[in-house]
């Protein structure tokens, strides 16, 4: 084995235990902010009890739920039962590795190690676990994954309410994936790729993404919302009327692997939202974080972390907000707006960038994107303006009445 | 015939969904700002705003005269009007022909609370008390017999009176 090899190896390895340990303990603290900012919305505290703050709270939750004595319902399909949290939870995890949570650091070691022996490594070291080419592809490829989980769990509860459940999340996680992965495409228009470093490195010449294409940045989050079967979409698990949903079986460590799931999905929407539509680890109105060091690699981690968390608080403030939908609102939004919008736009978008390509060769990456700004402004109020009419998701009393059931009898 | 599907008079004109929604946000942003109500049970037990009522009525107590012995003279009407007959009282008698209670035990898990005994103990002996805090190993524990029904030190409950009817 070459050093050059052993370096790429061992740095791959470290990239790959600090972020996923970083993943893991931040899906932990996740639950604890999530009950904290209930708290404070309800004007309460939040959970103070465990350690300062309330800090230790994720740690007493898991002692507690490893300790749990698991339950199996008599029924059960017992291989797929154990399966289902980890088919729902490993793909979770994984999702996090293609996004770069910073600037490149350009590295140059050439170390003795021992046990390990020479390793070289020289070059620009990529913020991920690992930068694949077919970047947002992968992720939602493994997002896909997600539904089996879920669809899993509910199947082999040998329960009504789980099969409900699982039935609705397949349902809604499916039909919005065809949103999310259209609302994408101009993203791909724009770039020419799909590798999240050209993302973000377009986004650093021209304007985040959201300002040009922010139709695709408002149907991504809605479908997002819906692939992490959250409120306003968390009708898999409707407690009042399915008790848990496709998890009302679970106990114990399976059901927080859910949780964890859960929880990792909304880390991994909050980062795509991040690095696809505001610019990633993209410090605005410097390119002071584009020149490479450990100073800049450090100061891009932080603002990906901060524009992070502020979708992350954000997925929590609609959850607090937000009533749940009805299913056939939920659905009927999925394919009566959602789908439509975005198949729309994404011609509108690929004839827009076609004609300023036209009329304009030689416009600048910025130019191009104040440009499309222009567009989006007068489509997204005329989206707003029809959405905020409400005349696809409305009420039961809305539509007409039948007054006969079998008018011939 | 048709089936009675009951369906809500709901606003479908005039509704807004986008706005409806940017003004339920902005509500709920404004409220993370806001003074929080939780108290800190067990190292805060009233605020300024809270302390709990006068007119509680929790586990019994039993009052006792100056030389420290209980009032009660087992006239037996506690049991006698006690809804939930969780009330146990065997009378005695000294030699000066004074009654007392021989048994006199309360079992706080068939209380209902309603502080009827209270009310009708003509020596205002019994009675159900300002206190919350019960809990105890084993269930056993909840039959409280006489002496410890003496033992009892916290406030006892005002009742409600029709001549003041909130307490004032």
């Amino acid at each position: 084995m070459t050093p050059e090899l052993k370096g790429f190896i061992f740095f791959s390895v470290i990239r790959l235990l600090v972020i996923f340990t970083g993943l893991l303990v931040s899906v932990a603290m996740l639950t604890l902010v999530e009950r904290k900012f209930a708290g404070w919305f309800q004007n309460r505290t939040g959970p103070n009890r465990v350690g300062p703050w309330g800090l230790l709270q994720p740690a007493a939750d898991g002692l507690k739920n490893i300790l749990k004595e698991e339950t199996r319902p008599g029924g059960a399909n017992q291989t797929l039962f154990v399966l289902a949290p980890a088919l729902s939870f490993t793909p979770a995890l994984c999702l996090l590795a293609v996004i770069p949570l910073a600037a490149p650091l350009p590295v140059s070691v050439d170390w003795n190690l021992p046990l390990i022996g020479r390793i070289v490594y020289d070059g620009l070291m990529p913020m991920s676990i690992t930068e694949l080419p077919i970047g947002f592809l992968f992720v939602l490829a493994l997002s896909s994954m997600g539904v089996y989980g879920v669809a899993i769990a509910g199947w082999s509860s040998n329960s009504k309410y789980s099969l409900l459940g699982g039935l609705r999340a397949s349902a809604q996680m499916i039909s919005y994936e065809v949103a999310l992965g259209l609302s994408l495409i101009p993203v791909l228009l724009m770039t020419g790729n799909v590798g999240f470093s050209e993302i973000i490195q377009r986004q650093q010449d021209g304007l985040w993404f959201v300002a040009p294409l922010f139709l695709s940045f408002f149907l991504f989050l809605v479908s997002g919302f819906a692939e992490t079967n959250r409120l306003p979409f968390d009708l898999p698990e409707a407690e009042s009327e399915l008790v848990a949903g496709y998890h009302a079986e679970y106990s114990a460590m399976k059901f927080s692997m859910f949780y964890i799931a859960e929880y990792a999905h909304i880390i991994t929407v909050s980062a795509m939202i991040t690095s696809l539509f505001f610019g990633g680890w993209d410090i605005p109105f410097t390119d002071w974080d584009e020149q490479g060091g450990l100073l800049q690699t450090i100061a891009t981690h932080l603002a990906f972390f901060a524009k992070t968390f502020f979708w992350i608080f954000f997925v929590i403030w609609i959850r607090w907000t937000l009533p749940r939908f009805r299913y056939d609102q939920l659905m009927a939004l999925g394919w009566k707006v959602m789908l439509p919008v975005a198949l729309t736009y994404v011609m509108l978008m690929a004839t827009a960038l076609w004609f300023i390509d036209a009329i304009a060769p030689d416009a600048s990456t910025l130019m191009q994107a104040l440009m499309l700004t222009g567009l989006n402004l007068v489509f997204g109020a005329i989206f707003f303006a029809v959405l905020d009419r409400g005349r696809v998701v409305r009420g039961t009393s809305a539509r007409p009445v039948p007054t006969t059931v079998h008018p011939e009898a | 015939m048709a089936i009675g599907v009951k369906v809500l008079p709901r606003p479908d004109k005039g509704v807004s969904y986008v706005r409806a929604t940017l003004k339920g946000m902005a509500l709920t942003f404004r409220h993370l700002f806001q003074p929080r109500y939780t108290m800190q049970y067990p190292e805060q037990r009233s605020t300024d705003d809270w302390r709990i009522s006068t007119r509680w009525r929790g586990t019994h107590r039993m009052l006792t005269d100056e030389q420290g012995r209980s009032k009660c003279v087992a006239c037996g009407l506690c049991p006698q009007i006690c809804p939930a007959n969780c009330i146990k009282l065997v009378p005695g008698e000294d030699e000066h022909g004074n009654r007392f209670p021989l048994i006199y035990e309360i079992d706080e898990f068939r209380c209902v609370f309603c502080g009827y005994c209270q009310e009708v103990c003509p020596e205002e002996a019994i009675h159900v008390g300002v206190h919350y805090e019960n809990s105890e190993y084993s269930r056993s524990r909840f039959v409280y017999d006489h002496e410890r029904l003496t033992a009892q030190t916290h406030p006892v409950s005002t009742l409600w009176d029709p001549a003041d009817p909130k307490g004032e």
